[in-house]
């Protein structure tokens, strides 16, 4: 009951700032250039969305919600809104949970504006929307993933830029430390269960299987335990604040 | 109403509230003076279960803090001291959302927001973003908070600061109103708000009580008549080492 409270009352706060509409936008145009320009969404020929749309997602997520979500509970924390929050008869766990589902929902209308690309591959050609769905769950899960590094991060500074440049860096280091490019040096550099280990460690992997349009139990473990960890974390993050 | 019991916090090395030790009935409004660190703002961080006291018990209407947090802090209402706010809301928005918190629900949301915007005079910024306001005002919209849920214990700290004193006056007015039914303690640096609106006051220095008494006990025992004298003779200065 005061999860939801808290949920509305972020998810409205996120509409009355500018910063959800610029995320919004930029979001939209960033993964809309990255489908026309690298993704060959023209001549690619390909109506799956998977190579030409989604692969270039966690790219721009990996910056934009760290941007989103640095206020989390930084602003919170600045303010001292967190006195209040800590003075009412609600648990902890409902403020993050609160907070995580309204970014998260922001993520969700985020994503799903990217719908005229979906309609303009059926308008051109016979997909198989299953797959495109299951590219848009991967896509929200990464979001999801990012976001709950992020409010993890957040529960440590009253500062959000030190927040966004914290958050980006982790989130930086785990997308490009396992992009395709690095992934062919590691396979060189090293044996191929330690080339493997490295690559299993950043979202590439277990998004673009899900992207593909697998359910791969590996992928669900990795997406739910850093979300779970991330979110344990921002709980005794705070409650060691008080102590 | 309020019994605190050898409440002790450290911060590090650091003592901030030495086992301090009092309570504050029903109909009672607590001063609660002391100079800067004394942990005033500590302790009652500590009473309305905010922080975690290192040793100690704090219990409001008999239900302690430590053992039963969440129902403890239902009977309690709390002005922090920079009276936070979410800036991106309206008055009557940041009411609505604390009361939902509270657990308030329909015409009873409605009628204790309603009356918490008259008691604190807020009916001519009720629909304004609350970012807009002006000093007095964001006070009140804290103060209003506060009073919602109609709580038995109110504890605020330093309800009066930076307030002009046309508002002071009213505060002041406002907490000796709420005081006939309620358990009040709230934190000070004006002395004469201890004769203004205090049934009984205790100075505290260092996080340990150094005095306690009535307005009158403590004018007689400054032996000047004048509450300033004797606060400085029983504080240390922040200087001294």
């Amino acid at each position: 009951m005061s999860t939801w409270t808290i949920f509305k009352r972020e998810l409205s706060s996120y509409f009355s700032h500018p910063i959800a509409y610029a995320v919004i936008v930029i979001f939209l145009l960033l993964s809309m250039i990255f489908a026309f320009t690298f993704g060959g969404f023209i001549d690619s020929r390909d109506a799956s969305l998977t190579y030409s749309f989604f692969y270039f997602l966690p790219l721009v997520l990996m910056v934009l919600v760290p941007a989103l979500g640095m206020r989390l509970i930084s602003e919170e924390l600045r303010s001292g809104t967190i006195e209040l929050l800590g003075t009412m008869p609600l648990s902890m766990w409902s403020v993050i949970f609160g907070k995580f589902l309204a970014a998260a929902a922001v993520w969700v209308v985020a994503i799903l504006l990217t719908f005229p690309i979906w309609i303009s591959v059926n308008w051109f050609g016979d997909p198989d929307n299953l797959t495109i769905i299951c590219g848009y769950i991967s896509a929200f899960l990464v979001a999801c993933t990012f976001l709950s590094i992020t409010l993890f991060v957040s529960a440590f500074t009253r500062d959000q830029v030190v927040c966004l440049i914290i958050s980006a860096f982790i989130c930086i280091v785990l997308t490009l430390g396992t992009f395709d490019v690095f992934t062919r040096v590691y396979a060189r550099a090293f044996n191929p269960e330690v080339a493997s280990a490295i690559s299993a460690l950043g979202p590439w992997e277990h998004f673009m299987s899900l992207a593909r349009g697998a359910f791969r139990l590996q992928d669900a473990v990795w997406f739910f335990s850093i979300i779970a960890a991330s979110l344990f974390g921002t709980s005794a993050i705070l409650s060691a604040k008080r102590a | 109403m309020i019994e605190v019991e050898n409440l002790t916090k450290h911060f590090g090395r650091k003592t901030a509230v030495d086992h301090l030790s009092f309570s504050v009935r029903k109909g009672e409004v607590l001063g609660f003076l002391g100079p800067n660190g004394a942990g005033k703002s500590t302790t009652m961080r500590m009473v309305t279960g905010f922080l975690p006291p290192t040793s100690g018990d704090a219990k409001l209407c008999g239900i302690s803090v430590i053992d039963n947090p969440a129902e403890a802090k239902g009977k309690v209402g709390y002005l922090p001291e920079s009276a936070p706010l979410y800036n991106d809301m309206t008055v009557t928005g940041f009411l609505k959302f604390c009361a939902e918190v509270r657990g308030l629900k329909g015409n009873t949301l409605k009628d204790a927001i309603e009356r918490v915007i008259n008691t604190c005079f807020l009916k001519s910024v009720a629909y304004q973003s609350i970012d807009t306001l002006s000093k007095g005002y964001r006070h009140r919209t804290c103060l209003a908070q506060a009073l919602l849920h109609d709580p038995e214990v109110l504890i605020l700290d330093e309800p009066t600061d930076g307030l002009d004193p046309n508002q002071k006056h009213e505060v002041r007015q406002l907490i000796k109103r709420l005081g006939e039914t309620k358990a009040i303690l709230f934190s000070t640096h004006i002395l004469e708000e201890v004769e203004a609106a205090c049934t009984r006051a205790v100075i505290v220095d260092r996080g340990k009580i150094v005095v306690d008494g009535t307005p009158a006990e403590l004018i007689a025992k400054s032996g000047t008549g004048s509450l300033t004298d004797l606060f400085r003779q029983v504080t240390t200065l922040d200087t001294a080492a």
